[in-house]
């Protein structure tokens, strides 16, 4: 006679299907579990097709974006720079320091244009925002933010409000009273709620509508008056840090980039991503359209620049030294879209010719990282703003 | 002296352990950082690594034996000087390896290579390449930022104490070290006693060293504060943007002891530590992801020879109103310190440039008010302006307040849409049955489609007529008439 071994299995109600059972004492992510064996048996199944489910899906993606780049390649007859061999090279530029902006006392983090195309808004790191008549450098307002790092700022098109946030999640507006004595503070509008840091924010053409973007992955359109959300944008899957409205009198979409090294375009209506953009190696600090609205531009912390194309769907040119190993932190064109102008963390700026993805210029004068740059609205100037506190217009 | 050591830059491997510190001589090469691949096989791509990984790769390259600067031993009065090679190596170095065309490039890239702490200059504080014979080191990889060093005071009060205990003239405090050492005096008086018998066990060690070591440690030493504490008014090359620094704070990777004053809590190299674990999509996530790769498989595309002529003839067609290739006419106010060009602008009587600008596209007309009015005015004449102020009026819509849109939607339909309106559109029956749904729950796009509809009738229809109008034409060619009533 062998020895047997009996195993005791207890017998009572099935902690699934209620039925009375032989149960199987097993363990679900270390909580000990009643289930009978067809239970087991079916859950044990059910992991197995939800694994496969899930792989399955990824590997459909996966295979999708593979076939979605081979589509984009085949179109890919010549490069930008070879049909741009024909056009004349530009010339010597002698592009300069004209006014240069004193009075933060910490590093300025953004700065944008009034329409009327010599004031400007500026904001740093000490919360202090400061609107500044950039042609004779006076400051006419100034206002200080409850919170550091006002990261996001933007003049309205009335020139009548300006709009700013960082890290207090919110963006607030303020009317531009023409009474230097009034506090601005005291009619402060509180319009955007994020759950992370405002990134960036931008009036569309009216007083009424701000987009922003944030540190929390999202990007959304306000209602300013009633501070209701009108549209919220989600698909970047890290901090968006960046967004640029396109220049058209009858499109409404605009591109964003982030920490996801991606680059999407929305439209404005449907809170739809339209197109997207991942060729970059770090985290997109900056786009901009190009202005006819067909490209766009994007800075970035693996120290290129690169051009996108939204009808060939494709990135198109790449800007780019081996001596260039430091971000980009901000990109604008010039009015024809000839030039681009990027400031990056090594203090200076380069200009890059777009067509020819050759670098026209370098030029110093910061003393610290370059944190933006704008064009002015007629393309006269532009404006940079550097964690030196100073900001500089050249021309 | 000149030995295979010096040559390929001593660094001298630092390890401290509380109040006794050793360290071991060892030829490392630049593995002993965060920036290789961890067991896992990942690296740390966060943007600050990024940069710190180039300029490491560059170091590399500078200390290559073949192709890097010769580091060497000078000999002065009666001492050597150990393993240094001048500013100038550096820029002829850059200028050659790096394709730079300029020397001053070449001098700013290197002076933030400098700034950040990759080589020092031996006799100052302030971090700064110069294009002529001052004297350079290199830092041991020990020290470099990419060990994301973030030294405590208490540790800055240990070098600065144990500064003052050497006789050595070169190495007595500048002014503001000894300012910076009165200030922590005052902040670290309870605990003074304890800092000051680090620095004295410290020194101790310092001076049993070879004479030669002595010198490349303690100049490698005073180039780490020089990066956590520079000069004022010198840049902090350690400041991080926060929207990055989140990721960046590993709290494992952190170097907060320089002496082991703190319970060093990091007891493996940074090179180990597993990367947190990406977060894993959904099942819903993923189809998502798939319809939308399936939408854009399907989107149309052009060809690259045909979107680069599109952007070179824009470029082209602006280019004579860029103002950085086209000077404006008469000036540019921000060289010129002459506002003329805008108050030009800012007029109503618009200038021939700018009437030439219209005939580029309908849009340029739409974009300029004073090209709306013109416009406005030559459909007027012909009795068929009802289409333009329609599309204004929709653009105005989509401006206003959300509180004030339903009513001014009622407004538009009554004015342009509804029957027996007074300045009946035609839209097409498509958009009309839509555009009648959309009313019944008015939103900013209740008149997106008629106003699409309208726009391609404007375009090739009334935008052509105007730009081949005599009015036009008149204006383009600048004619000076009396009366306002061109019409």
């Amino acid at each position: 006679m062998c020895d047997q071994t009996f195993l005791a299995i207890t017998f009572g109600p099935c902690d699934n299907c209620s039925q009375n059972k032989p149960l199987m004492n097993i363990y679900l992510k270390n909580e000990p579990i009643n289930y009978c064996s067809l239970c087991v048996e079916l859950m044990a199944c059910q992991g197995l097709a939800k694994g496969e489910t899930t792989n399955t899906l990824k590997a459909e993606s996966e295979s999708l974006k593979a076939k979605l780049e081979e589509e984009r390649a085949k179109l890919h007859d010549v490069e930008l720079h070879q049909v741009a061999e024909k056009i004349e090279a530009l010339g010597q530029f002698v592009m300069k320091t004209r006014r240069t902006l004193k009075g933060h006392g910490n590093k300025v983090l953004c700065m944008d244009w009034c329409r009327d195309k010599r004031r400007i808004v500026s904001s740093s790191q000490d919360g202090k925002v400061i609107v500044w008549d950039a042609y004779t450098t006076n400051k006419e307002h100034a206002v200080t933010m409850p919170c550091t790092w006002v990261m996001a700022c933007a003049y309205a098109p009335s020139g009548c409000a300006v709009a700013c946030g960082g890290l207090d999640n919110k963006c607030s507006v303020y009317p531009l009273s023409l009474d230097k004595n009034e506090n601005l503070a005291a009619k402060k509008k509180s319009v955007a709620m994020h759950t992370n840091y405002l990134s960036s924010c931008s009036f569309t053409n009216s007083d009424m509508q701000i987009l922003t973007s944030s540190g929390d992955g999202t990007c959304a359109l306000w209602d300013v008056e009633s501070g209701q959300l009108l549209q919220s944008f989600h698909g970047h899957s890290a901090d968006v840090l960046s967004l640029h409205l396109a220049p058209s009198e009858t499109g409404n979409t605009f591109v964003s980039g982030g920490c996801d090294k991606k680059a999407n375009v929305w439209d404005m209506r449907s809170g739809q991503n339209v197109q997207s953009f991942e060729t970059h190696e770090s985290d997109i600090n900056s786009v901009k359209y190009y202005p006819s609205g067909d490209a766009f531009a994007t800075g970035s912390d693996d120290a290129t620049c690169r051009l996108y194309d939204l009808r060939a769907d494709r990135e198109v040119a790449i800007y780019s030294r081996d001596s260039i190993i430091f971000g980009a932190s901000s990109v604008d064109f010039s009015l024809s879209g000839r030039l681009l102008f990027a400031g990056y963390n090594d203090y200076s700026i380069n200009v890059w010719d777009v067509l020819k993805g050759t670098r026209v210029a370098i030029l110093f004068g910061h003393e610290n990282r370059v944190s933006t740059v704008r064009v002015s609205p007629d393309g006269t100037a532009f404006c940079s703003g550097s964690w030196d506190n100073t900001l500089r217009i050249w021309a | 002296m000149y030995d295979k050591g010096a040559a390929r830059g001593v660094y001298i491997h630092w390890s401290s352990c509380f109040a006794e510190f050793w360290l071991v001589l060892e030829c490392t090469m630049a593995k002993n950082n965060s920036l290789h691949p961890n067991s896992n096989g990942e690296t740390d791509d966060s943007p600050n690594m990024l940069v710190y990984r180039k300029m490491e790769d560059v170091i590399a390259r500078m200390q290559d034996e073949k192709n890097g600067i010769p580091i060497r031993t000078v000999k002065s009065f009666l001492s050597k000087i150990p393993s240094v090679f001048s500013g100038s190596d550096i820029v002829q170095w850059l200028l050659k390896n790096l394709c730079i065309e300029d020397q001053v490039e070449a001098l700013h890239l290197g002076t933030l290579m400098a700034a950040h702490g990759y080589f020092f200059p031996i006799s100052d504080h302030v971090l700064t390449l110069k294009d002529d014979g001052t004297f350079y080191r290199f830092q041991t990889p020990y020290f470099w930022p990419s060990n994301c060093w973030e030294p405590e005071n208490t540790d800055y009060a240990v070098y600065l104490c144990k500064r003052t205990m050497q006789n050595k003239a070169r190495l007595e405090l500048a002014d503001y070290e000894a300012e910076s050492l009165a200030r922590l005096q005052r902040a670290f008086a309870r605990k003074w006693e304890f800092i000051f018998m680090q620095a004295e066990a410290q020194a101790k060690v310092d001076k049993k060293r070879d004479k030669i070591e002595r010198k490349i440690l303690d100049s490698q030493e005073r180039a780490f504060w020089d990066v956590h504490r520079p000069v004022p008014g010198c840049v902090n090359t350690t400041e991080v943007d926060i929207k990055k620094s989140s990721r960046m704070k590993n709290p494992q990777k952190t170097r907060k002891s320089v002496y082991g004053l703190q319970n060093d809590i990091r007891s493996h190299s940074p090179t180990h530590t597993p990367a947190p674990e990406a977060k894993q999509p959904t099942e819903e996530e993923l189809q998502e992801q798939i319809k939308f790769w399936q939408a854009q498989l399907d989107r149309h595309r052009l060809k690259m020879s045909k979107v680069a002529e599109s952007l070179l003839s824009y470029t082209e067609q602006y280019s004579d109103y860029d103002p950085f290739l086209c000077t404006p006419d008469p000036s540019n106010p921000w060289i010129s310190d002459d506002t003329t060009f805008w108050e030009m602008e800012a007029s109503k009587e618009p200038g021939q440039t700018r009437v030439r600008r219209w005939g580029f596209g309908i849009n340029e007309v739409l974009k300029d008010p004073v090209g709306r009015e013109q416009f406005l005015k030559f459909l007027e004449s012909e009795f068929s302006s009802e289409n333009l102020r329609f599309w204004l009026a929709v653009q105005e819509l989509k401006k206003r307040p959300i509180r004030e849109v339903p009513t001014r939607v009622q407004e538009i339909w009554e004015e342009f849409l509804a029957s027996g309106a007074p300045s009946a559109i035609n839209v097409d029956s498509k958009s009309y049955d839509k555009t009648t749904q959309n009313i019944k729950d008015p939103g900013r796009y209740a008149f997106q489609d008629a106003q699409e509809h309208i726009y391609k009738l404007m375009k090739s229809d009334s935008y052509s007529r105007f730009i081949r109008s005599s009015a036009y034409q008149e204006l383009l060619q600048a004619k000076k008439k009396k009366s306002k009533n061109l019409f």
